[in-house]
Order: C-alpha cells, then sequence, then structure tokens
C-alpha cells in the first residue's frame, strides 16, 4: 500500500514541475499554431541558468528563479524577432525544421560553452533533506518546493492570461488573429508576448528541476517529447488543459511503482522480471497515442 | 462641402496582380452615412480591408481626418479611430458575449469609459445583456450580427465601416440590423455600410455610391441612386 501511496504521490509532484515545462509550449502553440521543437533547450538553459547563478553567486538555488525567468523571457523574445517571424512566412515543414534547427542550435551552444558531462546542484538548504508526509510517504524538499513553486508560478500565469487586458489579448490572437487586429490588437507583439512567456516559464521549471535532475547538453530532448505528449493530452494550446495533463503524465512515469505495488499484490513471478523502469517513459507514448485516437483534441478540447 | 472626415483618392489594390480595385474614389462627410452597393466580387470588402490596411494599396490616397493612413498597420488604423464589422464577423466564439465587446474597447484606457460604452451596447441591444455570459460561438446569426456590431460601437469610433450587416440573416432579423443601423445614424454615428439590400440601405443612407469590378460607376443621393437605371436593372430587378 505504501508503495502505491508513494508512487502517486510522486508522481503528482514531478506532474506539477511537468506542466509547468509544458505551460510554455501550449501558449506558443496557442497563439501561433507553431511547434516548438527548442522547447526542451529552452528548459535545459533554465536548469543551467538556474545551477550556475547559484554556483557563481552563492545564491539559495530555489531563489535563481527570477533570473532563470528573465533569461528566459529574453531568450523567447530574441528568437521570436530573429528568427520566428521570419520562419512563420514559410510552410509548416519550413517551420518545424526551423525550431528542430533552433533545437541543434542551442544544444551545440551548451556543448561548447559546458561541455558534456552531467552537472548537478549539490548545496543549498534543501539539498539532502526530506520530509516524512505520513502514509510512509517521504518526499525529498527539494521536490516539494519546485512542485510547490511550479504550482505557484503556473497560477500566477493563468491568472494573467485570463485576468488580464492583455492576457484577453493573446487569448483573442489565438482564436483569430485578424479578429484581433481589427481590435487594435497589434499580433506581432502578442506572438513576441507568448514567445516570452513561452521562454520565460519553461526556465522557472528549469531552475526547479535543476535541484534534483541533473543537467547536459543533451537533456531537452526528452522534456520535449514529454511537453508535446502534455500538450497533446490537455488539448493544443489548452493552459487549464495542461495543468491536469501534466499531472497525469507525473503519475504515468509513476507506473514503475505502481507496477512493484501489484506485483507485491498479485505476487506473479513474471510481473517482477518485466523491465519497468527502462519502460518508464513509453508509457507516457502509449497513453499519448491513445488520447490522438480516442480524443484527437485532446482531453479538454483545443485552445480553451 | 463639408471637411471629409474619409477621403480616398484613386486607390488601387490587387490580388497577385489581379486588378481588384482600379481606382477608386470616395468621401465621407462628419455624421454622414454612406452605403456601397455592388454586385458579388465587385471588390466592396477589398474596399474596406484596404482602408482597414488589411490588403496593400499600392497607389492612391487615403486620408483620415486629414491623416494619410494608406498601409498602415490595421491596429494602427483601428487607433486612429475607424472601426470594421466584417462581413465573416470574426468574433472570438470560445468568448461569452461580455469578452467579446470588452475586446471591441482594447483600444482604450479609461475604465468608466469603458463600462460607459458596455451600457450603452446593452441599452441598445438589450438581448446582448441577457445573454452577456453565453459563449458566441451558441448564438443566434441575429445575437451574433449584434455583439459584432456592439464590438465595433465599443472605441467609440469617429468612422463605424459595416460590411453587409444583414448577410446570412432571415429577413426579419434584416430588417432589425438594417434597424439598427438607422437608429445609429440618428446617434449621429458617422457610417460606411456595405449592403445587399440595395433599396432598403439606400433609403437609409444619405448618399451611395456603384461599385462594379472595382470602380465607382454612379454615386449620388440615395434617392437619387435608387431612381437611377443602373440601380434599377442591376439590384432592383426593374
Ligand atoms: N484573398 C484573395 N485572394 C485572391 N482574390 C481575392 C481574395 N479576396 C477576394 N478576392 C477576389 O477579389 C474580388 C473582390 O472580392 P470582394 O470580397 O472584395 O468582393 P465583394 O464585393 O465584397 O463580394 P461579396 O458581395 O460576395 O462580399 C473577387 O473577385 C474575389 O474573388
Ligand atoms: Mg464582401
Amino acid at each position: 500500500m505504501d508503495i502505491l501511496v508513494s508512487s502517486l504521490f510522486a508522481g503528482l509532484l514531478i506532474g506539477m514541475v511537468l506542466a509547468m515545462v509544458a505551460l510554455g509550449l501550449t501558449i506558443i502553440f496557442g497563439v501561433m499554431e507553431i511547434v516548438n521543437f527548442a522547447h526542451g533547450e529552452f528548459l535545459m538553459v533554465g536548469m543551467y541558468t538556474g545551477l550556475l547563478t547559484a554556483q557563481a553567486t552563492g545564491m539559495e538555488p530555489l531563489l535563481t528563479l527570477p533570473v532563470a525567468a528573465a533569461a528566459g523571457f529574453l531568450l523567447g523574445i530574441i528568437c521570436y524577432f530573429g528568427f520566428v517571424k521570419f520562419v512563420i512566412r514559410g510552410p509548416m515543414v519550413a517551420q518545424l525544421l526551423g525550431t528542430f534547427g533552433l533545437m541543434i542550435f542551442l544544444r551545440n551552444l551548451a556543448l561548447l560553452f559546458f561541455g558534456a558531462e552531467d552537472r548537478a546542484i549539490h548545496q543549498g538548504i534543501l539539498v539532502g533533506k526530506s520530509f516524512n508526509i505520513g502514509m510512509g510517504v517521504i518526499a525529498p524538499a527539494t521536490k516539494l518546493a519546485a512542485a510547490a513553486l511550479s504550482v505557484i508560478a503556473f497560477w500566477a500565469v493563468w491568472l494573467v492570461i485570463n485576468r488580464t487586458k492583455i492576457g484577453k489579448a493573446l487569448t483573442a490572437t489565438s482564436l483569430n488573429p485578424q479578429g484581433a487586429r481589427y481590435m487594435g490588437i497589434s499580433t506581432e507583439r502578442m506572438n513576441a508576448l507568448a514567445w516570452g512567456i513561452g521562454g520565460g516559464t519553461v526556465t522557472i521549471a528549469g531552475a526547479l528541476l535543476v535541484n534534483f535532475w541533473s543537467v547536459n547538453p543533451f537533456i531537452g530532448l526528452l522534456f520535449t517529447m514529454i511537453a508535446f505528449a502534455i500538450v497533446a493530452l490537455g488539448g493544443f494550446g489548452s493552459v487549464s488543459g495542461a495543468f491536469f495533463a501534466g499531472l497525469a503524465v507525473g503519475v504515468i512515469t509513476e507506473i514503475p511503482g505502481i507496477w512493484d505495488f501489484l506485483t507485491y499484490i498479485f505476487n506473479f513471478g513474471w510481473m517482477a522480471d518485466v523491465p519497468m523502469t527502462s519502460l518508464k517513459y513509453m508509457w507516457v507514448y502509449l497513453a499519448y497515442f491513445v488520447i490522438m485516437i480516442v480524443r484527437p483534441r485532446g482531453l479538454f478540447g483545443w485552445k480553451r | 462641402m463639408a471637411e471629409h472626415i474619409l477621403q480616398v483618392k484613386d486607390i488601387k489594390v490587387r490580388y497577385s496582380s489581379i486588378p481588384v480595385i482600379q481606382g477608386l474614389s470616395l468621401a465621407v462627410d462628419p455624421a454622414e452615412t454612406v452605403c456601397v452597393v455592388g454586385a458579388n466580387g465587385s471588390g466592396k470588402s477589398t474596399f474596406l480591408k484596404a482602408i482597414m490596411g488589411a490588403v496593400r494599396v499600392f497607389d492612391g490616397e487615403i486620408l483620415f481626418q486629414g491623416r494619410e493612413i494608406k498601409n498602415l498597420k490595421t491596429e494602427e488604423v483601428v487607433r486612429t479611430g475607424i472601426t470594421y464589422v466584417p462581413e465573416e464577423r470574426m468574433l472570438f466564439t470560445a468568448l461569452s458575449v461580455e469578452e467579446n465587446l470588452l475586446l471591441g474597447a482594447y483600444t482604450l484606457n479609461d475604465k468608466e469609459r469603458i463600462q460607459e460604452n458596455l451600457q450603452f451596447v446593452y441599452s441598445f441591444f438589450p438581448r446582448l445583456k441577457e445573454r452577456r455570459d453565453q459563449a458566441t460561438l451558441t448564438l443566434s446569426g441575429g445575437e451574433a450580427q449584434m455583439v459584432a456590431i456592439g464590438r465595433g460601437l465599443m472605441s467609440n469610433p469617429s468612422l463605424l465601416m459595416l460590411d453587409e450587416p444583414s448577410l446570412g440573416l432571415a429577413p426579419r432579423l434584416v430588417d432589425e440590423v438594417l434597424d439598427t443601423v438607422r437608429k445609429l445614424k440618428r446617434e449621429g454615428m458617422t457610417i460606411l455600410l456595405v449592403e445587399q439590400n440595395v433599396r432598403e440601405s439606400l433609403e437609409i443612407a444619405d448618399r451611395g455610391y456603384v461599385l462594379q469590378t472595382g470602380r465607382i460607376v454612379l454615386e449620388g443621393t440615395g434617392e437619387e441612386l435608387i431612381r437611377s437605371d443602373v440601380v434599377r436593372k442591376a439590384f432592383l430587378g426593374i
């Protein structure tokens, strides 16, 4: 029983961070209908920013969030004006290849500056500590803090999008760009803003993640794919959808733990022999695949 | 003649080298209702989009309140005080009636003014007030058109351009929409109207223009046009 509860709990915790990882991807897709293949590399930038800022200044790693957010926001805006803006004039394939190129570029830049080895955070007040939540669940403090801060950041972005004038303009742009222009909205600025928010939120997620996940220049792709699955599950362009799909995917990544629980319950010898842990991410794609067949518009529908 | 609020001089528009507007001139005076009539495909919508900066104008001038606005970005044109209610309505269908209306006031910053405008639109279209929280996707055609027009009024425009507001509506609703135009005119609004209901709209209009394959072939007061041979033959079937 304990192993089930703690797997579910761990899944929800990581799910909250994964939702934050996916948030920017769904916003950018919602506003511009472009899939950013470099999304995971943006996350990587956030991870390095958090790590290096903490190491260079001796700052508490979790407090590097504003620095990471600012770096990501700038990165997003620069990518939009320097690159995306031109790519979107081309056909869909050009857009795909374009952001793919961006991914390679950022990855190689990281390789050049930071080398290929894994780097992780070793100091910080929360590192190595953990809390006993009860019911046999012991959660690492860094994960708890990362999950809590992800939820807060996600909520803040949700409020901006749903409760402010600029958020409404962003929504209008995603629903009907030409209609938005007729309202006097500069859709060009909204596109840039979407990239800014997209970059800023994923780097926040990166700076949180790096507290318990080591970073290397190749870390991006895994998270691009996870974020992609979350966005598809939640509905392309749907912000609240991304949150719940993030939780779902978090739990799905804990299927190995849940499997252990079932193995223990049913006590079939063969169950213990299935290499569940190595199949961890396969389940994410299986869920993605099933959803694409059953509900192509995602669990929550597109753009809402 | 009073000073024109909008003056279009000899503009030309093409879609990938096919000329659609071929030297079109037109003027609107303050508080005037001007109607443009023309057959399907004669370029009426293209003309309004050209004013809005939504299609490229490659020759001529567009002066609004004395200022050259030709080929400004659409959002900049809106800020000069022109609103356009497109033929396709272009509502933000996932959003509610009120959210759509408030987006119409995007260029305003004064919250009190926005609320006043909202109340004005609600008093103008009481049905929208009842349905303020309803998603516009689920509105009837008539109601959707009310939202589109109401949204166009939310920014206190100096010029309101309506592109076939009665398109696709049942006859009773057509009358209702044209009544709305009449009421707006009485409120002193300056209106540039494009319509298929030629007789009714020319009756409302102070002046009108007849557009044929991108050129003005006739202009005059509404009554003059209704009595003209061109309009009688081409549009009234007499
Ligand atoms: N985006 C476009 N690309 C190419 N041609 C276009 C485009 N939009 C309109 N046209 C053509 O330009 C001409 C004028 O179109 P426009 O929509 O302005 O006509 P209209 O007078 O508004 O017609 P309707 O009464 O059907 O609304 C038509 O021949 C149309 O096919
Ligand atoms: Mg038209």
